[in-house]
């Protein structure tokens, strides 16, 4: 897909720079004639808004980090007095503590709609896989960034999660002592998560620039999973088309997040963590934060303690090992039709263990964790794996600009070949 | 593709309208706080002057005995989108407390009168002292109760209450608890120390019933009941623990308004553009 820099300098001294640090061309190829399949619906948007909320993130959290102090005595009474005192200390709080929860809905939809169309296949496997080190590393940081105000849950979150670790046999104990900087969550962890807080957004961003260099070398999947034949006819140049599009819904999720600063602010967190953190009072229910619910359910769905978290980081290294997972050649899941039905039952499923997370675990709760939890591995270790010697795909069109005439020709709402797929355009 | 479209469009505007109505069936049986009608909920809502002066005095007179409230600085009390007491009253309350200063220029600690500058007093020196004051029960620090506090809304409501941008569970709650004192039932044995209350969690809480009628006096003839004493005093713990909320509606509104009409503009560029692509 990308080829040497179209882009010719006419002003004298622009040559002069281009000839020896070609960055401008780097942006004209990347950023404004870099080819876009034309066929792109809104689900290929949020690429552009999680770049977006990466930016929203780093920014009011510098803010945020010139008022905070991590140091456990004060830390919870300094958010408050951002809370308070600092002018617009409100805004930057709320923006900073929803756009965390806005930044995994945006995820969580580029990761389903990655599933959806078969975008992790190849030759976009090393993308994919990039992908979910993103993942990691957003989960990381969102995780340290909830324990900085220092409340019931940060506290009590934090041991749980980090306890986690002490399930490892032998050296379980002293990876945990070494976590900690003691032998409880103290003012040591405290300090340590916000250095690394401060440190994975940047480390984010190195990812996703590899991220971006990879999908710009391999080129954009698209709804109808096919390769692109023919720039002319299959495609139209980032700027202005991709552009347009990709503001225009970065300005319909801000709408999205407006809600939830202005409005209902506490909405995705927990009323616990306006409690100053309390070694010696556990809370009735310690719950994670909502996006790491699924994780959360596995996890307590396994009855051992190391099995549960071994089960809980296999939900997500299975990830990676996707491309090699669903043998079927066919990417998208309109072409596929056995294989979008079990793609629903994953997100009721999916969906369905968010819930069980946050839920106590007992009676029925626990016997539908587990059903659950054995689903999400049956899926993507035998049901994907079988789908691509059993399902017999529908005819693929020839190129990308074909489906886009077939769509206009059959005409209306009755053409979509994958009636099912969550479109708006 | 647009009548999918409209659908949508139309399932979501459905469940808008109609969340509400199912929403404020909850609450008020099997142990759940009612749902009160606050003036600051709601995209629109602000909070009421009156009511927040009169909360305070409730605060000021009963609840401070034995609540601090460390985050609320004498200052607060003439904020715009408080109480707004004028700045002589501001300073006229904060001189009614004795402050520890110091120290002074020989070493030595001393009283003085309180400023604006200077946060709430709290009624006990250390932990300790509340608890050996209040039968070992730690009365908790009112600065951000209002959010500390909630109740289990369970499915669908709590997916509604974003909706319907319900935000009051703590507020409505220690309106809840305050009233919700009364003679336990038969099968209840409640422990010594403790108290029956309706809405308390355990239904057994250390507090002794902290209201009664006629406790507080009024001067702008709002009616003197625990109940009247309870909506107040909630309202004023939800503007100490979110002063700025006023500000924070106001604001989103214009934000939510200028992000409407940009998308607009935005979605007929993107249509211009995209006019002559068949995609």
């Amino acid at each position: 897909m990308e080829g040497h820099s179209t882009y010719q300098p006419k002003n004298k001294v622009a040559q002069w720079f281009e000839s020896r640090l070609p960055i401008v061309g780097l942006v004209h190829s990347s950023a404004i004639a870099y080819p876009v399949p034309k066929n792109l619906n809104y689900f290929w948007t949020f690429g552009a808004i999680l770049s977006f909320m990466l930016v929203v993130q780093i920014v009011s959290g510098i803010v945020l980090a010139m008022h905070y102090v991590a140091y456990a005595p004060v830390a919870f009474a300094r958010v408050e007095h951002i809370m308070r005192d600092v002018s617009f200390g409100w805004l930057l709080r709320y923006i900073h503590a929803n756009g965390a929860s806005m930044f995994f809905i945006a995820v969580y939809i580029h990761i389903f709609r990655g599933l959806y169309y078969g975008s992790y296949k190849a030759p976009r496997e090393v993308l994919w896989i990039l992908g979910v080190i993103i993942y990691l590393l957003m989960m990381a940081t969102a995780f340290m960034g909830y324990v900085l105000p220092w409340g019931q849950m940060s506290y009590w979150g934090a041991t749980v999660i980090t306890n986690l670790f002490s399930a490892i046999p032998v050296v379980g104990e002293v990876i945990v002592q070494w976590l900690w900087g003691g032998y409880s969550v103290g003012d040591p962890t405290l300090n340590r998560f916000f250095a690394l807080h401060y440190l994975l957004p940047f480390m984010i961003a190195g990812v996703v620039g590899l991220h971006i260099w990879a999908l710009h070398h391999v080129g954009q999947n698209n709804p109808d999973g096919i390769d692109v034949k023919s720039v002319s006819k299959d495609t139209v140049p980032f700027t202005p088309y991709a552009t347009l599009k990709d503001v225009f819904a970065i300005a319909v999720f801000m709408i999205f997040f407006s809600w939830f600063i202005f409005y209902t602010p506490n909405y995705l967190g927990h009323s616990d963590n306006y409690i100053p953190a309390n070694p010696m009072s556990t809370p009735a229910h310690i719950v994670p934060e909502w996006y790491f619910l699924p994780f959360y359910a596995i996890l307590r769905s396994i009855p051992d303690k190391l099995g549960g978290v071994l089960a809980m980081f296999a939900a997500i290294a299975v990830l990676a090992f996707l491309p090699w997972l669903d043998t079927s050649k066919v990417r998208s899941a309109r072409y596929r039709p056995l294989f979008r039905i079990f793609f629903w039952i994953f997100v009721v499923v999916a969906v369905g263990l968010g819930y069980l997370g946050s839920q106590p675990s007992e009676g029925w709760y626990v016997i539908v964790s587990r059903i659950f939890t054995v689903y999400y591995f049956v899926h993507f270790l035998i049901i994907l794996p079988l789908l691509g010697f059993i399902e017999k795909p529908k005819p693929l069109p020839a190129s990308i600009a074909d489906a886009v005439l077939a769509k206009h020709a059959a005409g209306g709402a009755t053409v979509m070949a994958g009636a099912s797929a969550p479109e708006t355009k | 593709m647009t009548i999918r479209s409209i659908l949508f469009g139309a399932a979501a505007a459905a469940l808008l309208f109609v969340a509400p109505a199912t929403a404020s069936e909850g609450g008020g049986h099997d142990g759940r706080p009612p749902r009160l009608s606050w003036s600051f909920a709601g995209p629109f809502g602000t909070y009421d002057t009156a009511q927040l002066q009169r909360g305070f005095k409730v605060f000021k007179e009963v609840c401070s005995s034995c609540h601090s409230a460390n985050f609320l600085y004498f200052r607060n009390l003439g904020q715009p989108g408080g109480p707004s007491f004028s700045e002589a009253q501001v300073k006229q309350i904060a001189s009614g407390y004795q402050i520890t200063d110091g120290p002074n220029d020989s070493g030595d600690m001393f009283e003085r009168p309180g400023r604006p500058s200077d946060h709430w007093p709290a009624p006990f020196p250390n932990e300790q002292a509340a608890r050996a004051s209040n039968g070992g029960a730690l009365p908790p620090d009112m600065s951000v109760l209002a959010k500390a506090r909630s109740y289990h809304v369970g499915f669908p409501g709590f997916i509604t209450d974003a909706f319907i941008q319900y935000q009051e569970h703590g507020v409505d709650y220690i309106h809840a608890v305050l009233t919700g004192y009364g003679e336990a039932p038969e099968d209840v044995h409640v422990q010594s120390g403790l108290h029956y209350n309706k809405y308390f969690p355990g239904n057994q809480i250390a507090m002794p019933n902290p209201l009664s009628d006629g406790l507080v006096e009024y001067t702008d003839g709002s009616p003197q009941t625990v109940d009247q004493y309870a909506s107040d005093v909630a309202a004023f713990l939800m503007w100490v623990a979110e002063p700025h909320l006023d500000a924070r509606k106001r604001i989103g509104f214009q934000v939510v308004i200028f992000l409407i009409v940009l998308s607009g503009l935005l979605y007929f560029t993107k249509k211009k553009v995209w006019k002559n692509v068949a995609h």
